[in-house]
């Protein structure tokens, strides 16, 4: 058992928060503020080679690991979360389903700009009746000449409107469920394909979320990615291994949020001393602190878990959940130390809140985490 | 133009420095260590001088094994070779003496090496290669421009620049400001994990006997909080300054 990163993985991790600290902490409490969106900030980490990280070289990766990556999240979530989100749902899900199931052709013609950072990639699962429950897909897919065309509604589809390529589920085979549902890849202003950045949020205001409306848009036979009716079961494995990211979002808000918090505790004086002399404070540190480490550890193993090939769907939902809750708490807690303070956007922490929120809802909800983990247990 | 640039690995200016139980150096557990920040200056004026004049850079580091990290973060920035000298360095002249040796068998036409590290702020590696090989140095530069037979430099001095011309082969030193050092691309730090790195052993006899001897090695000394007078007129606060000052600090 060997709980060291290698030299390689602590120099991703040092150049990614150093690229984070200079390119990325500016501006994101305005980016935030505004809900701006700046893809001139995915340009550059597609040249540091983020985009493509755990890719493999021959296709526009970097070849790196996906703990490695893990790593990377992390880091950027730690300075932006909202940055953290779009580069997790484009690297996990846009480029990991193209990585893990796209054809040779499909992969030369998406993955390899997608992983050199051209453009950015996006998954679009979930509609407005299909949360949850992804058996509840409305958006159909007829069979017509040299093609399908497909038509209905996404939801909540992260990096959809800047997206140079959406992967977009829908029923094929009405009558078999789940196993009627087929994915297609749909490149950016293909007719009929409309997706717009409509929603007002609570959090991640600086990632995009678009609502996609797809009006008979036709898509040629080879658009299809993972075969007939595998549009779920076929994409478990991409949603597993999203999960990780998910995780390491929420280990960056924790972070941030045990961070914020030991720099105000050591500056703050109340009753004469700095109220990081207090115990009352000093607990809720080392609560984070615990927690940070707790929730870093289990992203990191599920992470490792993938790269050895093992099964990680288990601990990556153990993950996922946990570090999502642990950021709820760090920020919530962050907040308390912060008093007054932390409650006004002048600092950074009430967004560290409204950020984590968001992890306990996308890509699976804690809820849906649960399930998973007590089906693992053999649970039915 | 091949340059070779002479890198060192120190503490991360963030770690919390303890001395070991010897009391002359400090204790290496839980010191996470980076490149010295002034060679990344060097490094990167050295991949910019490869960029417009071609040729090579090779970083050099003395040092054992975990000194690999600090070259393979310049091989990840694009340096093209790198190599390890393991010598017995106990000051900066035996390791300057180990550097002059391997750098003459390398016949660069440029090196580069940070002004100084800022572990042991000593500054002397550069100068003392420099003269070992009998090559012009100019020091702490801040901007370089070369030709085929040499070059100019501008650097930093009180209050002002100066501007020096030298002729190659030739030592310099980097300061801040020289350039914005590029970060290590994330396909760089992949491939420079599968570079190798050469290492080259010079024995006591190059090195020779060191002429300097760490003694000590302490942390300062933590001062006690400071005193704010305040609520007082001012002559008040001046006859409760010159009491405290008297017999509290006894300074007056």
């Amino acid at each position: 058992m060997d709980f060291a990163l290698a030299p390689e993985d602590r120099m991703v991790a040092e150049t990614v928060r150093d690229f984070a600290q200079t390119e990325i902490a500016p501006g994101a409490a305005e980016r935030d503020r505004d809900g701006i969106f700046d893809l001139e900030i995915f340009r550059k980490m597609g040249e540091l080679g983020l985009l493509g990280l755990p890719i493999a070289e021959r296709y526009g990766g970097a070849g790196g690991t996906y703990l490695q990556y893990a790593i990377a999240v992390e880091e950027v979530s730690r300075v932006c979360a909202s940055t953290g989100l779009s580069f997790a749902a484009h690297v996990s899900l846009g480029v990991g389903s193209l990585n893990l199931l796209g054809s040779e052709q499909q992969k030369e013609r998406y993955l390899v700009p997608a992983a050199r950072g051209e453009f950015l990639a996006a998954f679009g699962l979930t509609e407005p009746g299909a949360g949850s429950d992804a058996g509840g897909t409305r958006t159909v897919a007829r069979a017509v000449e040299g093609g399908f065309v497909l038509s209905g509604a996404k939801s909540f589809i992260t990096n959809a409107v800047s997206a140079g390529v959406t992967v977009v589920t829908a029923v094929t085979d009405p009558g078999k469920g789940t196993r009627g549902i087929t994915a297609f890849l749909v490149p950016r202003g293909t007719e009929g394909f409309h997706p717009s950045a409509a929603y007002d949020k609570m959090g991640m205001r600086a990632s995009e979320t678009a609502e996609i409306e797809l009006r008979d848009v036709f898509v040629p036979d080879d658009a299809m990615i993972g075969g007939r009716g595998e549009g779920l079961h076929g994409f478990l494995e991409v949603l597993d291994a999203g999960r990780i990211s998910i995780g390491a979002i929420g280990v960056g808000i924790a972070q941030a949020s045990l961070d914020a918090s030991l720099r105000y505790a050591g500056e703050r004086e109340q009753f004469g001393s700095k109220i990081g002399s207090f115990q009352a404070i000093q607990f809720k540190l080392a609560d984070m602190a615990m927690e940070v480490e707790m929730a870093r550890t289990l992203v990191q193993k599920a992470a490792w878990l993938k790269d050895q090939h093992q099964p990680f769907g288990q601990v990556s939902a153990m993950a996922k959940l946990f570090a999502s809750e642990a950021a709820m708490r760090a920020a919530s807690q962050a907040i308390q130390i912060h008093g007054g303070s932390g409650y006004i956007r002048e600092y950074p922490v009430e967004r560290y809140l409204r950020d984590a929120k968001l992890l306990e809802i996308g890509e699976g909800t804690s809820e849906i985490q649960r399930l998973v983990i007590a089906r693992g247990l053999g649970l039915r | 133009m091949n340059v070779v640039v002479l890198v060192k690995q120190v503490p991360d200016t963030a770690t919390r420095i303890k001395v070991s139980s010897g009391g002359v150096e400090i204790d290496p557990r839980g010191v996470n260590y980076v490149m010295n920040p002034y060679d990344e200056f060097a490094v990167e004026e050295a991949l910019r001088v490869k960029e417009l004049h071609g040729g090579q850079v090779t970083v050099l580091t003395v040092g054992g094994e975990k000194a690999d990290e600090a070259l393979r973060t310049a091989l990840a920035m694009g340096a093209d070779e790198a190599v390890r000298v393991s010598a017995d360095a106990k000051d900066p002249l035996t390791t300057a003496r180990a550097i002059a040796s391997v750098v003459r068998e390398l016949g660069p036409d440029l090196v580069i090496a940070g002004k100084q590290a800022v572990d042991d702020d000593q500054g002397q590696v550069g100068s003392l290669v420099a003269a070992l090989l009998d090559w012009p140095q100019v020091t702490v530069v801040t901007e370089l421009e070369l030709s085929p037979e040499g070059g100019v430099a501008e650097r930093e001095v009180e209050g002002g620049v100066e501007v020096v011309e030298f002729s190659l082969p030739a030592v310099l030193t980097a300061q801040k400001g020289l350039n914005e050092p590029r970060y290590a691309s994330l396909p760089g730090i992949m491939k420079a994990k599968r570079k190798e790195i050469r290492q080259v052993a010079v024995d006591a006899a190059v090195t020779g006997e060191p002429v300097l001897r760490t003694t000590a090695l302490h942390v300062p000394e933590e001062r006690s909080a400071g005193i704010i007078l305040r609520d007082m007129d001012a002559a008040a606060l001046a006859k409760e300054l010159v009491r405290l000052l008297h017999e509290e600090a006894k300074l007056i």
